[in-house]
């Protein structure tokens, strides 16, 4: 494999680890802030991309599909977080699994209702269209480049936010301790809707990323979710720097597991079976480095240890 | 009110008695649905030993009831097209025969568990349950990607396995050998419990801290439940291999776990019979719903909704008087 | 002199720049009641979880009967005999109060892999267990949910539970912690009797119980040990009424 290729696919684990880390980060904040596991996290991922698509498709422009993916993930995430959510953060954590659970089955079959069951598919916008030479002479698309430096100054605003405004000490204070930011006077209640509302707009956003690379369809949010996951208890609970850094790792490891692992087979064994067995461990890697994690450092790589 | 005893012998009666009922009026359809409310009412005892007993909240017991189903199809498939499945170091024959299946089945799931458990039980709380979710959405895609054993498509094997004296493939047949597993399984559930061991489990899931204070390591107690859990559901897993004659990646998948929660939730969180209330429930209401509206997983998931914000301890909770444990 | 039972031989202990353990060295003999007192923050607890095993020390040992015990886990210790008392009291409350006793004999007897044999119903584990109950002064709660207990019978649940443990040191953390002044008493009284059965470290806020049962004193401060005497040499102690007792006796 040529160096060229390599970076190639370097580009495309960043962009994969970029999206993962927009859908990890909520989720990371949600779980150190309110305590609470959201397996419905995927929904707002999936309304997110539907929003995108059923609102370029409406007017042609992809940029307003951003929008609306944001508003749309966001407006979800406050009445979920107000209707449902909110009843959840003093139970045990099988009561949040099992009502998150029933949210996914609501959202899922509410979106295969509207939209139906068949994918939809979203263009690339042209000012993003086309693509750029790498050096080694080889052509990259606009789009995933700007994915990665999106992905790139998103995170720069969540550390901004989390570390230097007033919303971000609240949100420090709150993972410490609860009731002392109660006793501070901060209006909890919509301090924690807030914080939900911002992670699920991150995962529409995401979502919405995503719907020009693959297609949209229901039932496209679980599998990333299980992604956020790996990623989260690789970077470890409630730490945005975790997330940023367990995704990259989580998206690299992949995608160049993916490229790499046939071609090494190949070295000494037949082509077809070499990628059989190639790409069916690529698929274990992520995992393996999550368990390697799990035996040095239980609490993740950036976790506070209290597991 | 009534106790919970006379339930769990009304339920049990009941799931015997449909299906010989169906017989008698010749509807295999009805002994079919019973048959699967058995299987995922024994896998639902194992993972109730684990989350209901012990609290470890496993959102991976799909892993062990794909493992389990894979043996069975793996195998089975080997020995109907007459490929040994092992040529070195010793040659290995498939076999079809259930008695050798099933303890198969059970070492394999329990093997899986024991890894699986080993890393997980390191932790708890969220992160427990996001690292048993993890490590099953790993064997899922394991499952996807090997080619050899179908993939993504799944392993279709034509017929069940055979078991000395009966005719598997006639469903009453097939029922009984679930219904009979399934009550070795409650009887092992109920002696667990009341032995030195459950006390030991429901201990640590009470008090960790204490338990340990008293001489009695949380981890090894956590970790031999876990692996008996994952055992039970493999040996469901391996029935409902056997009750599809297929097997595919789907038995893997995270929606599988998260019903296996579903039907405890429902039938009430570490009962004895709560797994087979809800097994039976989520299934009638699966076909009830499903006949009435394409999209029944909504409703359903309202529903779902409903009972953890508003309903908890599940349908033996509601039906029976809550018995102090003595 | 005997030997001591259960000793401290400069335990170290820091948590970033605060010293919670500052070389502390401790022992308790058979029959004793060996008082721990200090004011909040001087570091008593710290040095409980080390000898308990909740906490490994950063240098220093643990000896348990003259065995180096420092690197043995929570449980492993509760074998060798260490029974304790949490300072919020601590038991499994879902349970009864008998069950919460058997649960101390399954650990005692190693029986927590017991898969098939049962508890309620065998009478070598009850027996023994409604004696300790009893002794307690329990008698009567045995089914009776260990969440419905009050406060002070919760306390005494928790010597049943360290009773059945067969123990070889008791490592009670402020028993008398929240019980008033009747319950007070009470407990001094049981505590004044169990030292017949094992010797006890206790940790302990209140005075009187600490002068009217202890044998030794040992008086922490800002992580080291400053004294340890009878009670007579505690209260005549410059340094001890400096630190501590200036504030808490007249």
């Amino acid at each position: 494999m040529s160096l060229s290729l390599l970076l190639e696919q370097v580009l495309n684990g960043l962009q994969f680890g970029m999206m993962l880390f927009l859908m990890s980060a909520g989720l990371t904040l949600v779980f150190g802030v309110m305590g609470l596991i959201n397996l419905a996290h995927g929904s707002f991922y999936m309304i997110g991309a539907f929003a995108c698509a059923g609102v370029a498709m409406a007017t042609g422009s992809f940029f307003l599909g951003l929008v609306a993916a944001l508003a749309a993930a966001a407006v979800a995430g406050v009445l979920v977080e107000m209707l449902v959510i909110r009843r959840l953060y003093d139970r045990d954590h099988l009561d949040q699994v099992l009502a998150t659970f029933a949210l996914i089955l609501v959202f899922s079959e509410g979106t295969r209702y509207l939209f139906g069951s068949f994918p939809l598919y979203l263009d690339v916008p042209p000012l993003l269209s086309g693509a750029v030479a790498l050096p080694g002479g080889i052509d990259y698309p606009v789009y995933r480049l700007a994915v990665i430096l999106a992905g790139g100054l998103l995170a720069v605003g969540l550390f901004w936010l989390v570390g230097h405004t007033r919303l971000g000490i609240r949100i420090r204070a709150g993972e410490a301790d609860r009731e002392m930011i109660a006793a501070l006077g901060v209006d909890i209640d919509r301090l924690y809707t807030i914080v939900f509302a911002l992670g699920t707009a991150l995962a529409g956003l995401a979502g919405a990323i995503v719907g020009t690379l693959q297609s949209v369809q229901v039932g496209m949010g679980e599998p990333v979710l299980i992604l956020a996951f790996v990623v989260i208890v690789i970077g470890g609970i409630g730490s945005i720097k975790g997330a940023l850094i367990g995704a990259l790792l989580v998206g690299l490891t992949d995608t160049l597991g993916r490229s790499l692992l046939p071609v090494a087979f190949a070295a000494f064994l037949p082509p077809s079976e070499a990628n059989a067995v190639g790409s069916a461990l690529a698929s274990l890697l992520i995992y393996l480095l999550m368990a390697g994690v799990l035996v040095f450092r239980p609490s993740g790589l950036f976790g506070a240890v209290r597991a | 009110m009534i106790r919970e005893r006379y339930l769990n012998l009304a339920l049990l009666a009941a799931l015997l008695a449909v299906p010989v009922l169906a017989q008698v009026q010749g509807a295999p359809f009805t002994i079919t649905l019973a048959t699967k409310i058995a299987i995922f009412a024994l896998a639902a005892v194992g993972l109730n030993l684990a989350l209901g007993l012990g609290g470890l909240v496993s959102f991976g017991h799909a892993a062990f009831f794909g493992v389990g189903g894979y043996v069975i199809g793996i195998l089975a498939s080997h020995a109907r097209n007459y490929e040994p499945f092992l040529t070195w170091p010793v040659e290995v024959a498939g076999t079809t025969q259930m008695l050798v299946l099933w303890p198969l089945a059970v070492l394999v799931a329990a093997l899986v568990a024991a890894a699986i458990g080993a890393l997980s039980l390191r932790t708890s709380g969220i992160f427990f349950i996001m690292i048993t979710l993890a490590f099953a959405q790993m064997l899922y895609y394991f499952a996807v990607s090997w080619p050899t054993y179908g993939g993504e498509d799944g392993l279709p094997f034509y017929l069940r396995g055979d078991f000395p004296g009966l005719n598997t493939m006639d469903p009453i047949s097939f029922f009984g050998l679930c219904y009979a597993l399934l009550l070795v399984a409650l009887w092992l559930f109920h002696r667990l419990h009341r032995a030195r061991f459950g006390l030991a489990l429901e201990g640590a899931r009470q008090n960790p801290e204490r338990v340990q204070a008293l001489g009695i390591r949380p981890f090894q107690v956590r970790l031999l439940a876990f692996i008996l859990s994952g055992a039970i559901t493999g040996l469901a897993g391996a029935l409902y291999a056997d009750l599809n004659r297929f097997v595919s990646p789907a038995m893997l998948g995270w929606q599988t776990s998260g019903e296996l929660i579903v039907l405890i939730i429902l039938g009430g969180v570490g009962r004895l019979c709560g797994p087979v209330a809800g097994a039976g429930l989520f299934f009638l209401l699966e076909h009830w719903l499903g006949g009435l509206s394409e999209f029944w997983q909504f409703w359903f998931g309202l529903i779902l909704l409903c009972v953890v914000l508003f309903a908890r301890g599940g349908l033996i909770g509601a039906l029976a008087k809550d018995q102090t444990h003595d | 002199m005997t030997e001591p039972i259960l000793e401290a031989r400069g335990l170290c202990k820091t948590f970033g720049a605060l010293v919670a353990s500052d070389a502390v060295s401790l022992d308790l003999r058979n029959r004793e009641i060996h008082a721990l007192i200090g004011p909040n923050g001087a570091g008593k607890s710290t040095l409980i979880k080390q000898l308990s095993g909740d906490l490994r020390p950063d240098s220093g040992q643990v000896l348990f009967d003259g065995h180096d015990v420092t690197a043995l886990h929570v449980a492993g210790r509760a074998r060798l005999g260490l029974a304790r008392s949490f300072q919020v009291s601590s038991v499994a409350s879902e349970f009864t109060v008998l069950q919460n006793v058997l649960l101390a004999l399954v650990g005692r007897e190693r029986g927590a892999f017991g898969l098939f044999r049962r508890v309620l119903s065998d009478t070598r584990l009850t027996e023994p267990a409604r004696g300790h109950i009893a002794r307690a002064g329990l008698a009567g709660r045995e089914r009776d949910r260990a969440a419905d207990l009050s406060h002070g019978e919760r306390r005494r649940l928790e010597i049943a539970m360290a009773l059945a443990q067969a123990p070889r040191v008791f490592l009670l953390d402020e028993p008398m912690a929240g019980l008033g002044l009747e319950g007070s008493g009470e407990m001094t009284a049981l505590l004044d009797a169990l030292r017949h059965e094992a010797p006890i470290l206790l940790v302990e806020h209140d005075m009187d119980a600490v002068f009217a049962l202890a044998d030794r004193i040992s008086v922490m401060a800002g992580g080291r040990l400053i004294a340890t005497g009878t009670v007579d040499e505690i209260r005549a102690d410059p340094e001890v009424r400096r630190a501590y007792l200036g504030e808490a006796v007249s």
